[in-house]
């Protein structure tokens, strides 16, 4: 059978590479490589919504319970003996000493027993305060590294976040906008995981030049599985 | 000489044999006019109509009172009479006085009517040498001029509901409205029947309250229930009281006509193209037609069409509101000089705006209610005294009966407008903010004032004291936000501002209307794509509709094909497409959705033969063959007739309740269906009929009594079933949207930046899921549930057909397709239903991937 052809008889989760190493992109905006037990997560932005509110906004504060009920519901799925969080983890620099302490108390639960990397994002420079793990700048694991902001131009093995990547894709008359992963089989860049936290397409200049465009690969999350869309496919807006 | 007479402002004045019905309830001392006024009628030789003196005697007995006359009446004049009076015999300012505020308000709708109406008042109020200053206050006033009104306030002042409430959210208010004497209300039919009517009215409660004695005045075309309206105009704390009631009847009655084409009226569509030949001959003949229909496409193309056959080269303009407002402004002048033969308009022209000499009115497409055709015919020709000319152009053959309908109703006077709505509590929130912007509030008293206005006569305490909450903190059960709390209450029990930076807040995003994402359209260079250089704008599209376009895609914009070059931030990039043919945007029907009144109108007219005497021969033809080959139901009966065709098997229904109600019928006639497994695989909405599809053959079903259709149509289908698919629908997450922005929980503007419409709208679906999933309680989700089940889904509407229809519903088992459902089956494919966003295109795109991978494209 076609490999492509399987790659969709499958459910999720739906099978990528990264510079040679294998990888799954999971529906639910988390990655998992089998081979190292490590699932990575991307711009968490734990305590955006009391982040708002601090200026006026007075948006809901369930954000991070929501946040953390879909992370453990993954932990729990792979129970990976490494967790790589990729930067944003907190909205702000005061994110972690706000958070409430049943929601602190509850992601220290999902940390226990495995080993956790905060990997420092624009937003949360600094370790969290009152929360375990070790705050990187990047982090290197075989032919793998992982950092928050995707660096310019061609490089092998990188996984990155920060862009929030979302992609469009429009069919007979109809306009879908979903969250992403976007590779091109040499880098990776996850999709957003907050519950508050929009996208940006990745047809947008921001992501000039991270991709070669014929290998460029969407891996869309839709309601219960990972769907692999075409760069020739995808739509701007 | 009669041209002298009409040219005469019969507007104001004029001796007329109107009949009229005032309700001489109490007596009422006579109404005292003074010299000027008298003086400069009888130089005229006019008078003034009995209602403009009725109400003055009204006005000067200290009474609030409704004017509900027909266009033309000289309503708006009535309405300022008692102000011009009392503010002429006022003694005279003595020097050191305190300078006076202002003395009467008056409130529209319309920017450009507020304008309009200062043109027409500032002519008499000069002739009599009136010592009367006048001035408009609206968004477009600039700044220098708001703050010299603040200092200076004139006697008069022309305003809109949003410059009340920021007028009324300053902190000098109470000292700027102390010398306040009447509010006039224009167009009050059209206003208490939105969101922008829920603030003014709180707006009229807080000004009660600065200056208890405070007389209204409310004018308003003719409506179906005076008495609500007579309530919006007193307080209603305790509820009930009602003002005086002046209603003037007759005029002369307007000649109407359907269009009695020779062409064939079409089975379905909106777009009337089968009589432009006709209507061109129609405009030659008349000196100044106006053309309306009901959205902006089918403006454009009406337009277009109309060009396309002009070999007069006679002046055709177009206006509606998505164009630039230099190319409105434009029209409008040439419009009032009357330069132009016709102009085809949308509902920017709808409300009682004078314009030139038009002696014809061409409504296109379905009326769509009886009181809005009123409105519109009534702008033919705005003397009560002569015949307004009018022509009906239904669009297809339903439109046809609904046209007859609404002919007969405008001659019966029958009347509807929606029933009023409670008060939203996200208006409520914006201006509970907005009276903490003025003085430091005591809540038991603000909840005591607000009860008087009337959408929120039945509020409860708890509610209001959540609505507190939400302002403050959010109101969330998770007590988290206490200290970014917006207003706070002191130890003296009263509820202040937390910082001057919230008040600063609240007057930029001030208001209830939200429009959809718009963005402008910008003409540019061929080819250039999104990078060409910026030309002339051509005025604002919808977000919504570029969604579907691909660059190369051609549409109808501003009157020109265009071609849709890109987007550039928050521009949309079109070239010239001159000579090609466009793709038309598709019909976004369901705005005005058939009244209530009129859908019954058509149901009779369905039921009795005799009727269809009145109606064009081809359209009484179908309805005969109808009756033939399958059965007319009775007016009270719901048809539901079920046939196979091209492999699938067909349910269509009847229900004439307009399209919102049959979109939501069928999302839960689907839901019921999948399970009682007739395996539906989709459905259309008309505003007459609805049509659902599937593998099974339903027809037998009924007919075998394995699933029963009083038990499909039941009404239970309005809880569980109706809670289950809200809760996933993309409607809901719109109207929380909107919402959100009115309730002041999301900003529609920061100070100093814009957020763009994508950007709210991204978020607020965010914070729609998690609230949903967390607080689904929260009262921004009751006040989101609540606009939803009114304006969005018409559940009132179907659970009142449903409980009309129940044990009467007759199910027509056929071998092939009814006439009467052709329509409907036509627009299946063109018509799409807007369910989830769904996993199903992505999955095709998916498959797409695969294909490539294989070799095969």
């Amino acid at each position: 059978m076609n490999q492509a052809a399987k790659i969709v008889a499958d459910a999720a989760p739906i099978p990528t590479a990264i510079a040679g190493e294998q990888a799954l992109c999971d529906h639910r905006g988390v990655l998992y490589l089998p081979a190292m037990r490590l699932m990575v997560v991307s711009d968490l932005h734990l305590e955006k919504g009391s982040s708002l509110a601090r200026r006026g906004t007075l948006v809901p504060p369930y954000d991070t319970a929501a946040t953390l009920a879909r992370l453990a519901e993954t932990i729990a799925h792979y129970r990976p003996e490494t967790v790589v969080s990729l930067g944003d983890s907190f909205h702000d620099g005061e994110g972690a000493a706000r958070m409430p302490d049943a929601f602190r108390d509850r992601l220290v639960a999902m940390m226990e027993g495995r080993r956790w990397f905060w990997i420092a994002g624009n937003h949360d420079p600094l370790p969290p305060d009152g929360v375990p793990g070790r705050t990187v700048d990047q982090l290197a694991v075989g032919g793998l590294l992982f950092r928050h902001e995707p660096a310019p131009g061609a490089r092998v093995g990188e996984i990155a976040g920060h862009l929030h990547p979302g992609a469009r894709v429009v069919r007979r008359g109809r306009s879908v906008r979903r969250a992403c992963f976007v590779g091109d089989g040499t880098r990776l860049i996850m999709p957003a995981f907050g519950a508050f936290t929009g996208m940006l397409n990745v047809l947008d200049d921001a992501f000039d030049g991270l991709f070669s465009a014929e290998r460029m690969v969407a891996y869309v999350l839709g309601r219960e599985r990972v769907y692999a869309v075409a760069w020739a496919q995808l739509r701007r807006g | 000489m009669q041209v002298d007479r009409l040219a005469a402002p019969a507007f104001w004045f004029s001796s007329s044999a109107l009949t009229q019905q005032a309700s001489i309830a109490t007596e009422i001392p006579a109404a005292r006019l003074p010299e000027p006024f008298v003086k400069w009628f009888s130089e005229r030789g006019w008078s003034p109509r009995a209602h403009q003196i009725e109400l003055l005697a009204r006005a000067q007995a200290g009474r609030s009172a409704l004017l509900i006359a027909p266009t033309g009446a000289g309503k708006t004049l009535a309405g300022f009479l008692p102000s011009l009076v009392d503010l002429t015999t006022r003694p005279k300012r003595r020097p050191g006085e305190a300078r006076r505020g202002v003395h009467t308000l008056y409130i529209s709708p319309l920017k450009a009517l507020a304008v309009d109406i200062e043109r027409n008042l500032a002519k008499p109020v000069d002739e009599m040498g009136l010592p009367i200053t006048m001035e408009t206050r609206t968004g477009d006033t600039p700044a220098h001029k708001r703050q010299r009104q603040k200092l200076s306030p004139p006697d008069i002042l022309l305003t809109t509901p949003e410059q009340l409430a920021l007028l009324i959210a300053t902190k000098d208010a109470e000292r700027f409205f102390a010398g306040l004497r009447h509010i006039v209300l224009d167009e009050l039919h059209s206003l208490v029947i939105s969101k922008r009517g829920h603030l003014l009215s709180l707006g009229l409660a807080r000004l009660r309250a600065l200056v208890p004695g405070l007389q209204t005045i409310g004018l308003s075309a003719t409506v179906a229930e005076p008495d609500e309206l007579r309530r919006w105009l007193v307080p209603q704390n305790p509820p009930g009281k009602m003002s005086d009631l002046i209603e003037v009847t007759g005029g002369a009655r307007p000649d109407i006509t359907i269009l009695a084409s020779d062409e064939r009226v079409p089975w379905a569509g909106h777009s009337a193209r089968y009589a432009i030949p006709e209507l061109y001959a129609a405009i030659r003949r008349h000196k100044t037609t106006l053309l309306f229909v009901n959205t902006r496409s089918q403006a454009e193309l009406l337009f277009q069409e109309l060009w396309r056959i002009n070999e007069d080269s006679l002046p055709i303009a177009l206006h509606h509101g998505s164009l630039d407002v230099g190319q409105r402004r434009r029209v409008e002048k040439a419009m009032e000089q009357n330069a132009l033969r016709a102009i085809v308009a949308t509902s920017t022209l709808d409300l009682g705006i004078d314009w030139g000499d038009v002696d014809l009115v061409v409504h296109v497409g379905a009326p769509k209610g009886a009181s809005r055709l009123a409105q519109r015919i009534g702008r033919s020709n705005h003397r009560m005294d002569e015949p307004s000319q009018a022509i009906l152009v239904p669009a297809n053959r339903f439109e046809v009966l609904e046209c007859e309908a609404a002919l007969e109703a405008n001659y019966l006077g029958a009347q509807d407008t929606p029933p009023l709505r409670e008060g939203g509590l996200d208006v409520l929130a914006q201006h509970v903010l907005g009276c903490a912007c003025a003085e430091p509030f005591d809540a038991a008293a603000l909840f005591e004032e607000v009860k008087n206005a009337e959408p929120y006569a039945g509020l409860d305490r708890e509610t209001f004291d959540k609505v507190v909450d939400f302002v403050a903190t959010g109101g969330y059960a998770l007590k988290s936000y206490e200290r970014y709390a917006r207003i706070r209450r002191t130890k003296d029990g009263l509820w202040r501002v937390s910082h001057p930076r919230v008040a600063q807040q609240y007057r930029l995003n001030v208001g209830t209307i939200i429009e959809a994402p718009m963005l402008n359209v910008r003409m540019t260079r061929a080819g250039r794509g999104a990078n060409g250089r910026g030309g002339p704008m051509l005025g604002k599209v919808e977000e919504y509709f570029l969604e579907t376009l691909r660059p190369g895609d051609t549409f109808l914009f501003s009157g020109k094909v265009v071609r849709f070059e890109g987007i550039r931030e928050n521009e949309c990039l079109v070239s010239s497409a001159a000579g090609s043919d466009p793709k038309v945007p598709s019909y976004f029907g369901g705005k005005f959705p058939l009244s209530t009144y009129l859908a019954g109108e058509v149901r009779a007219m369905l039921a009795d033969p005799e009727r269809w005497q009145a109606l064009p021969d081809q359209v009484a033809d179908w309805l005969r063959l109808q009756r033939d080959k399958s059965v007319l139901p009775a007016r009270g009966e719901l048809l539901v007739e079920t046939f196979p065709r091209g492999g699938r098997h067909y349910m269509v229904a009847y229900p004439f309740e307009g399209r919102l109600a049959h979109q939501t019928l069928g999302m839960l006639l689907t839901r019921r269906l999948d399970r009682a497994g007739g395996h539906p695989l989709g459905f259309v909405a008309t505003e007459y009929s609805l049509a659902v599809w599937g593998l099974s053959d339903l027809g037998a079903m009924f007919s075998s009594g394995a699933l029963s259709l009083g038990a499909l149509f039941d009404e239970d289908m309005l809880g569980d079933d109706l809670e289950a698919w809200l809760d996933e629908s993309w409607l809901l997450k719109r109207t929380f949207r909107d919402c959100a922005l009115i309730s002041g929980l999301i900003e529609k503007r920061h100070p100093g930046q814009e957020k763009s419409g994508r950007q709210v709208t991204v978020s607020t679906d965010l914070v729609y899921d998690v609230l949903r999933a967390h607080e689904p309680d929260h009262i921004l989700m009751r006040a989101t549930r609540s606009d939803a089940a009114a304006g969005l889904l018409d559940v009132a509407r179907l659970s009142e057909m449903l409980s009309r229809i129940r044990g009467r519903i007759v199910h027509k088992r056929l071998e092939r397709i009814s006439p009467l459902a052709v329509p409907v089956m036509l627009e299946i494919g063109r018509e799409r239903v807007d369910g989830e966003a769904n996993d199903l295109l992505l999955r095709e795109a998916a498959e797409d991937l695969i294909h490539e991978a294989m070799g095969e494209t």
